[in-house]
């Protein structure tokens, strides 16, 4: 177990390393420097003066040295727009991200399980081939339209819910959530619903798929058999053995979730962290940009890992076959 | 016996009748679906739109002459100020006729994500060859690539591509060829690594061919008919993305409007309930991914011959 770990550790510190490589040259290579660091309002003077403080003087490999000891103390630079350290501005907007991450996948869950479940029990109903029908769009549909419709219906025709914003915040363990009044609750119900969409669509495919499988086990007959009533075979014995594949396949998923709150934020106005990338990109301001892709990519890093350590844990073969390779 | 031997003959007539080449099979077999065939046909007819949407469009919404401001944000069915021509799907805020922007719109949305498909698909295919053809560590070393790359959503390597490169249609296709590759990569060496254990390439080998003959004149059409059903859908994504990038601003620039840029557009307008600037470029886009998606999903099942159908 620890030699598998080890391994899953080591592999995660040479993609960080290679992403840290490829975000470094994608800025000091392929655009340049001082285009990219510096202001464009700062003058002569001061344009020489930044380039000694950032060693841009040097040979790259030592650049890239400082560069990495500088990630490491946590300073990434400070954005031009809000003149303040970039780091800072963009762990003060992830719990904003996070939470509509999170209602997202409860929503996925919560509506894609059942749906799912019973497309998978009764394959041939009419109201199973219109979830499935469903689950289809939900993958065709482009997020941003559907956010865009939303609103459309939702906000402006029948003016039931807010089109923007987080609403009333109040905080929780010194970090401000939407989820606790029914202000943000309403604010937060048409983004999250949005965001949840995509990954609805993939629950009931799983659901359904592991239902019909799981639906023919000897355990389940045997259940059956046993005089257990149609409900407990359903919601005890079918449920339990469909959510394996489907936590593993959401816990991948909640990056790319994140990810994509980038398209969701920008349409609902939803002051995260992917709002900020995106006016960052718009605005030239590289330092909070170049932040962004580290943060990503290292919480990406860490949710695989912790993906495949628990993969391993539950399932040993995974464990095995890698320590012999 | 007699009826044995009659039946017999009856099948070998019928079977005789159409003479049965695969390529006729594979058809008959792909329109046997009644909804891929109705998503074909509306397909056809957005490549039809879109390639001749000069010619079918009421308006060309490049030309600043014949865009009138006084035109503007015109409901779908409204005149125009001047009487002589009727705005099917309304007007943006330019003015511009929405069914013509819809049109010439289709045009670059499908444009850029059939190139960016193709050039993907060669590059994929390329590597994904290579890899299954020589193994051992040039194999190990190209699929760990994949396997990184694929870890990541494609937006954000997208989004990452544009942060470093900047915007303009040919960054655009860049960062979607970018996205693509692994996919094709991974599925064109899935399948090469089936077929080089056949007896035909050991019969090439034995010929002693070139390498390079044998990889593209052997291997390559043999692993073919996964990668059709790979480059319909991954087109369709591709078409996905590049209204997403769009969208977000960051995609093709505003001279010339693709449909996830007519859709923003439009966006600041659909609070005071003008609909429709963002609503039917939706609904072209739609269309388009989810038709594609249908004709991909058939195809899928048509070529897959692990299916019993």
């Amino acid at each position: 177990m620890s030699v598998f770990i080890i391994r899953r550790l080591l592999q995660a510190l040479v993609v960080i390393f290679v992403m840290s490589l490829i975000v470094f040259f994608g800025i000091n290579i392929v655009g340049d420097p001082v285009d990219l660091l510096i202001s464009p309002e700062a003058d002569q003077a001061e344009i020489e003066a930044t380039i000694r403080r950032l060693g841009l003087d040097r040979p790259w490999h030592e650049q890239y040295w400082y560069f990495l000891l500088n990630a490491f103390k946590g300073d990434l630079g400070n954005s031009f727009i809000f003149a303040e350290p970039a780091l800072k501005l963009i762990l003060q907007r992830m719990p904003a991200t996070l939470e509509l991450a999170f209602a997202a996948m409860l929503i996925a869950v919560v509506f894609g399980v059942p749906l799912g479940m019973y497309a998978g029990l009764k394959p041939d109903s009419k109201i199973s081939k219109t979830i499935m029908a469903g689950s289809i769009l939900g993958f065709s549909l482009p997020t941003f339209w559907v956010g865009i419709m939303l609103i459309m219906v939702f906000a402006v025709m029948l003016g039931w819910l807010p089109s923007t914003g987080r609403g009333d915040t109040t905080e929780l363990m010194g970090i401000q959530v939407s989820f606790l009044t029914w202000d943000g609750l309403t604010h937060l119900f048409l983004p999250a619903l949005n965001l949840a969409l995509f990954k609805l669509s993939l629950v009931i495919r799983l659901a359904r798929a592991g239902t019909k499988e799981v639906a023919l086990q000897d355990y389940v007959k045997f259940a059956r058999a046993k005089g257990l009533s149609a409900r407990r075979v359903v919601l005890v014995h079918v449920a339990k053995n469909i959510m394996i594949p489907v936590v593993t396949v959401l816990g991948l998923e909640l990056g790319g979730v994140i990810a994509f709150a980038v398209v969701t934020e920008t349409v609902f106005a939803w002051p995260g962290m992917g709002k900020l990338l995106i006016d960052s990109i718009q605005l030239l301001d590289r330092p909070v940009v170049v932040a962004y892709l580290l943060i990503t990519v290292f919480m990406f890093i860490i949710i695989n890992l912790v993906v495949d350590i628990l993969y391993s844990i539950l399932d040993p073969r995974v464990r095995l076959k890698d320590v012999k390779a | 016996m007699s009826t044995a031997s009659e039946h017999l003959a009856a099948t070998v007539a019928s079977e005789q009748v159409p003479p049965q080449t695969p390529f006729r099979r594979f058809l008959s077999d792909f329109f046997d679906s009644r909804v891929a065939t109705g998503a074909c046909l509306v397909l056809a007819v957005i490549i039809f739109i879109a390639l001749f949407a000069p010619l079918i469009s009421p308006q060309n919404p490049y030309d600043l002459a014949v865009v009138d401001v006084m035109n503007a944000r015109l409901e779908p069915g409204e005149q125009s100020w001047t009487g002589d021509m009727t705005f099917m799907l309304g007007s943006d805020g330019a003015g511009r006729d929405m069914l013509s922007a819809i049109f010439y719109g289709l045009r670059i949305s499908l444009g850029v994500g059939v190139m960016s498909g193709i050039i993907a698909m060669v590059i994929g295919m390329a590597i994904g060859l290579v890899a299954a053809y020589f193994g051992g560590r040039t194999d190990t070393v190209i699929m760990r690539i994949v396997d990184l790359q694929l870890s990541f959503p494609a937006i954000l390597i997208a989004l990452v591509l544009i942060a470093i490169l900047g915007k303009g249609v040919d960054k655009v296709i860049i960062a979607l060829v970018t996205v693509q590759w692994a996919y094709y990569a991974r599925t064109v060496r899935g399948s090469a690594l089936v077929e080089r254990r056949k007896e035909y390439i050991e019969a090439a080998t034995c010929l002693a061919l070139s390498h390079r003959r044998i990889v593209f004149r052997h291997l390559l059409p043999n692993c073919l008919p996964p990668m059709i059903v790979v480059g319909t859908l991954q087109t369709a994504h591709a078409i996905s993305l590049e209204a997403t990038l769009s969208f977000l601003g960051l995609g093709l620039p505003q001279t010339e409007p693709s449909l996830g840029l007519l859709i923003a557009n439009g966006f600041e307008y659909m609070l005071s309930g003008k609909y429709w600037i963002s609503f039917f470029p939706g609904i072209a886009l739609l269309l388009t991914i989810v038709t594609i998606n249908l004709v991909g999903d058939q195809l899928r099942d048509v070529l897959n011959p692990r299916l019993e159908r």
